[in-house]
């Protein structure tokens, strides 16, 4: 209402002007109609009237405010200020930009991934049930302590949780799982498409609904679907349906084919619809019953762990206390399945924790990076607006003695780093815009990361950034304003004696505080960097160069006689090694670096039994003979695999050498044996090979070869190995493979060295993020301690000049003003130590094999830090020992 | 001249006259002013001063309203019209207005006795 009046006030002028007129004619008319002549009676009516501006005037003012007219004069002022000194001004909103903008990168990927909430009816009340050891000092593969769920387990919590009022809805999901996906006549989609391996998911049929989604087209799971043996049923991925169905509403109820076994799908899942855990899933594109495809026992096995139970808390009842009561369960079920590998507690989280908690260090780091980032710029800039005062201590001194006020200055101020902040905003939400194409780009390993965007929620943050910077900035530069001496500097002319002190004072505490910073930030990077280098050399045990994988799966339904596998991998075998370029090629069911490849338990024959509950958990691989070979992976001790040793002949093992460690301490393992706990089937040890890492950041796990031949597996991993590069093997690989069985996909086709470098690209990411903002920052902080001393000597230009005439070294002065400007910058570097220490234990989960008290890294940084520093002093300081004292005495 | 000393007139009184003097009718300016002086005996005199920024203030909020139109005397004047709004404000002010006359007439009559109370 009354900012519509401020806006319409001369209108409301030009109105009352015309309001006026008439009453004055009014006013003599009626005077004029008493008999008085024309002219008097104007006169009069006027008289009557009154001063015309002061009305107007009082009109005027009551639709004013005055704060908003004000405001404007100080922008406006402040403005024309800025004008003046473009080169200060685009200095100052360039690093605005830079700072602003890579914060509300960082916060827009923070609020898109942490923060929002699971696309799902009431997301706070689900939860993501996982089973774990409960054994103190029990060390977990990778640190994690979720561990996958058995189908045993879960079905001893539904049992449990079931009753009038549960405490929660319990429903199954196993993410994870793969097809071959194929078209054919009389089914879905167009026939002829080529075969492909979709990511799956298994879950059980009221999955849907505890999340609280419903199918877009057709129908959910029934109970009847989720049962061995019942009618195959699936359900597609908004995303699968438009790519390979033409988004044919028609498709439901119609056939896929899923390894080769004809599937009915019963729905489409809407285009929303989205499931990431910390298991994976999101890359599901087929969601298939978990009942029916794990076939019987799913729920009486406790020792196979390959599920997450997905829970909708009933209202008022806590996580912990549905994760307290489960404990109580799983402890029975260990109590009466005391095997080994079942385990005998429950842990749980959000499911939005499940799906983002392992990224929620690492973006926190790197947003608080960004702050400290612009921390830096924002004392950068008030140091610089500090010595614009100074050097505008006249003028303002002149102002204060015609009466500006304090708080007006002051408001002044505010108002340029406003100004500045503004336009650094406007251009960081654009960079911003652009870093956020190439965030999502970069890191594709993120859940949720494709939804990140520039919402109204960043643009408010974007606005508060600004606001709190203009407000930082202005205020810091203005914590003295000098004016003690207004006196002093009016006599002074441009030479303040002495008025500068509290700006000297100010400055070297705000580049001191800005070289703290810096060091926080270069050791957070070095020590990012260090671990990432550390991760990038890792050894797998293989050599990674010139090594391609690729997987296939052959379906059971095409490959269903024995030996029929065999002969395929065989022939397959023999046709890669006897392509060009090909200097080795194997089979593997998973090759190294990628994956846990499955386990088993096992006992050694010739050692007495062990006590229940005491087996020993060697990771298995199957292998053909020359997988060996073609791999790398060498020979320690006795012998590998022979082509003879297939199929029923098949009972030999080699094992890894920690495996040899574990399972025979101080023995021969050759000819002795191991035997599985659950099949008790015994192999015969022929051989021990060099370790492989399973996962790039892990250490290797004791691992047993068993042949591949021995007909067990249809899914195998192809290892080429190439004599140039092995990337330029891929096309022809699959050439070759796709010419003996058309309707067979090949999937994951990567070097072994990607597989080193995808594991690596978050710590590759992070750390160059982390690198880029300290050396913004160390620049920023170098620029800030030239800049102080610069003007120091010049402001002691007279003095030095004394000096220099009265016989002081130069030398001597050299040192003198070098220490001068280096003092800040070296309690600077003694606080950011200390911030350091305690800084870099929020990072140690990030850090690979790197200490965070690392001595290298802290070392390093403070020895680059003095140089740059002593390189930024250097110049002023050699310029001031270099001064003609004529000069600088005429000068002064 | 303007500033020939007036019986000063009491804070919001103005408001609640200009109100009471559209209850009449739709008016412009001068007769705004001359109806309120000669309501008044010309015992109060309104000042252009104050009364266009006071018709303007009610305007805005919403007790008046206002058009272009042609005076008495057929010249283009801007009239003030009564709102709902302000027919509500008007009896509200009266009211509390007649309470306040009566409180003071009650306390100042008896201490002094009446003389020429009749102007």
């Amino acid at each position: 209402m009354s900012l519509r009046r401020y806006f319409r006030r001369g209108r409301a002028d030009q109105e009352l002007k015309r309001e006026l007129a008439t009453f004055v004619e009014e006013e003599a008319a009626e005077v004029e109609a008493l008999g008085v002549a024309a002219a008097e009676a104007r006169r009069r009516a006027r008289l009557k009237l009154g001063n015309e501006e002061r009305i107007r005037e009082e009109l005027w003012r009551q639709n004013s405010m005055t704060w908003l007219d004000s405001l404007a004069r100080d922008a406006r002022f402040a403005a024309r200020s800025l004008r003046r000194s473009p080169a200060f001004a685009i200095v100052a909103i360039l690093v605005m930009t830079l700072g602003i903008g890579a914060n509300v990168a960082l916060y827009a990927v923070v609020r898109g991934v942490l923060l929002r909430p699971l696309p799902y009816a009431q997301p706070q009340q689900l939860v993501a049930i996982y089973e774990t050891v409960s054994l103190p000092g029990y060390v977990f593969d990778g640190g994690n302590r979720f561990m996958p769920v058995a189908g045993g387990s879960f079905g001893a919590w539904r049992d449990a949780l079931a009753g009038p009022r549960p405490m929660a809805e319990l429903s199954l999901v196993s993410p994870g799982q793969q097809y071959n996906l194929s078209s054919r006549a009389g089914g879905a989609g167009a026939a002829g498409q080529l075969p492909e391996k979709i990511d799956a998911a298994w879950c059980s049929s009221d999955f849907f609904a505890t999340l609280g989604v419903t199918p877009a087209l057709g129908r959910g799971f029934a109970p009847d679907d989720d049962k061995p043996g019942a009618p195959a049923t699936a359900m597609l991925t908004d995303g699968l349906w438009r790519r390979r169905f033409d988004a044919d509403p028609a498709a439901v109820g119609k056939m896929v084919w899923l390894d080769a076994a004809p599937y009915t799908i019963v729905g489409v899942l809407p285009a929303s619809f989205v499931y990431e855990s910390g298991k994976g899933g999101s890359a599901a594109q087929v969601w298939t019953p978990a009942g029916r495809e794990y076939g019987a026992g799913l729920t009486s096995i406790f020792d196979d762990h390959q599920f997450v139970a997905v829970g909708r808390l009933a209202p008022s009842v806590t996580l912990p206390e549905l994760v307290s009561r489960l404990n109580a369960v799983q402890r029975g079920v260990k109590a009466s399945h005391p095997a080994p590998a079942v385990h005998d507690a429950v842990i749980g989280r959000s499911l939005l924790d499940d799906a983002v908690s392992d990224y929620r260090t690492p973006l926190y780091s790197l947003l608080a990076a960004a702050g400290c980032v612009l921390l830096i710029a924002c004392m950068n800039l008030a140091g610089l607006m500090l010595a614009r005062h100074a050097a505008r201590s006249q003028e303002i001194a002149v102002r204060a003695a015609l009466g500006a006020s304090r708080t007006r200055l002051l408001r002044e101020r505010v108002m340029e780093c406003l100004w500045l902040a503004a336009a650094g905003a406007a251009l960081g939400l654009a960079l911003a815009r652009l870093s956020l194409g190439w965030l999502v780009r970069a890191r594709p390993d993120l859940n949720r990361i494709d939804a990140v965007r520039l919402d109204a929620g960043t643009v408010w943050f974007t606005l508060a950034v600004m606001a709190a910077c203009a407000l930082l900035t202005g205020v810091a530069s203005s914590l003295r304003t000098g004016d003690a001496s207004l006196a002093g500097v009016l006599r002074g002319g441009r030479q303040p004696k002495g008025g500068g002190r509290g700006h000297d004072g100010l400055r070297r505490g705000l580049v001191a505080a800005e070289v703290g910073c810096t060091v926080v930030l270069l050791i957070g990077a070095g020590l990012l960097l260090k671990s990432y280098q550390r991760l990038r050399s890792v050894d797998l045990g293989v050599p990674i160069d010139h090594a391609l994988t690729m997987q296939i799966s052959l379906p059971d339904a095409h490959y269903s006689q024995p030996g029929q596998r065999v002969e395929f991998f065989e022939r397959l075998l023999a046709q890669l090694r006897a392509m060009p370029g090909v200097s080795g090629a194997g089979l593997v069911t998973t090759a190294p670096g990628q994956g846990w490849g499955g386990d088993v338990l096992v006992s050694v024959v010739e050692h007495p039994a062990a006590p229940k509950g005491d087996s020993l958990d060697l990771q298995t691989r199957a292998a053909d003979p020359g997988y060996f070979a073609a791999v790398g992976l060498p020979l320690l001790r006795g012998r590998l695999f022979t082509s003879a040793e297939r199929l029923d002949k098949s009972r030999v093992v080699v094992i890894s050498a920690s495996a040899v460690k574990l399972c025979f301490p101080g023995e021969n393992p050759i000819g002795r044996h191991v035997k599985g706990e659950s099949s008790g089937i015994s192999y015969e040890v022929v051989g021990v090979v060099g370790d492989a890492r399973w996962r790039v950041d892990l250490t290797p796990k004791p691992t047993m070869y068993l042949p591949l031949y021995n007909n067990t597996t249809s899914a195998a991993t192809i290892v080429v190995h190439s004599r140039g590069r092995a990337e330029a093997m891929a096309v022809a690989a699959q050439q070759l493979i796709s010419g003996m069985d058309p309707d067979l996909p090949v999937s994951d086709v990567r070097t072994l060295r990607e597989t080193v470098g995808r594991a690596a690209l978050g710590a590759q990411i992070n750390s160059l993020l982390v690198l880029a903002f300290a050396l913004i920052a160390l620049l920023l902080a170098a620029a800030g301690l030239y800049g102080v001393l610069a003007y120091l000597v010049t402001q002691r230009t007279a003095e030095i000049g004394v000096r220099i005439a009265l016989g002081a070294r130069r030398g001597q002065l050299l040192r003198t003003v070098l220490w001068d400007g280096l003092r800040p910058a070296v309690i600077g570097l003694a606080c950011g130590l200390v911030a350091s220490v305690a800084a870099v234990r929020l990072i140690a989960s990030m850090l690979f094999n790197t200490p965070p008290l690392d001595t290298a890294v802290f070392a390093a940084v403070a020895a680059a830090l003095l140089i740059v520093a002593t390189i930024a002093c250097l110049m002023p300081a050699w310029r001031a020992s270099r001064l003609s004292p004529l000069t600088a005495l005429r000068a002064g | 001249m303007a500033n020939r000393p007036n019986p000063e007139m009491l804070k919001g009184t103005l408001d609640m006259m200009i109100l009471r003097t559209l209850a009449q009718g739709d008016a412009h300016g001068h007769t705004i002013a001359k109806i309120i002086e000669r309501g008044s005996e010309d015992v109060l005199e309104v000042e252009q001063g104050s009364l266009y920024p006071a018709l303007h203030r009610l305007e805005d909020r919403g007790w008046v309203s206002s058009y272009w139109g042609a005076s008495a005397n057929n010249r283009r004047a801007k009239f003030y019209q009564l709102t709902a709004v302000g027919r509500k404000r008007l009896l509200h002010e009266t009211q509390h207005w007649r309470r306040m006359a009566r409180a003071i007439a009650l306390v100042m009559g008896e201490t002094i006795p009446a003389r020429g109370g009749k102007s």
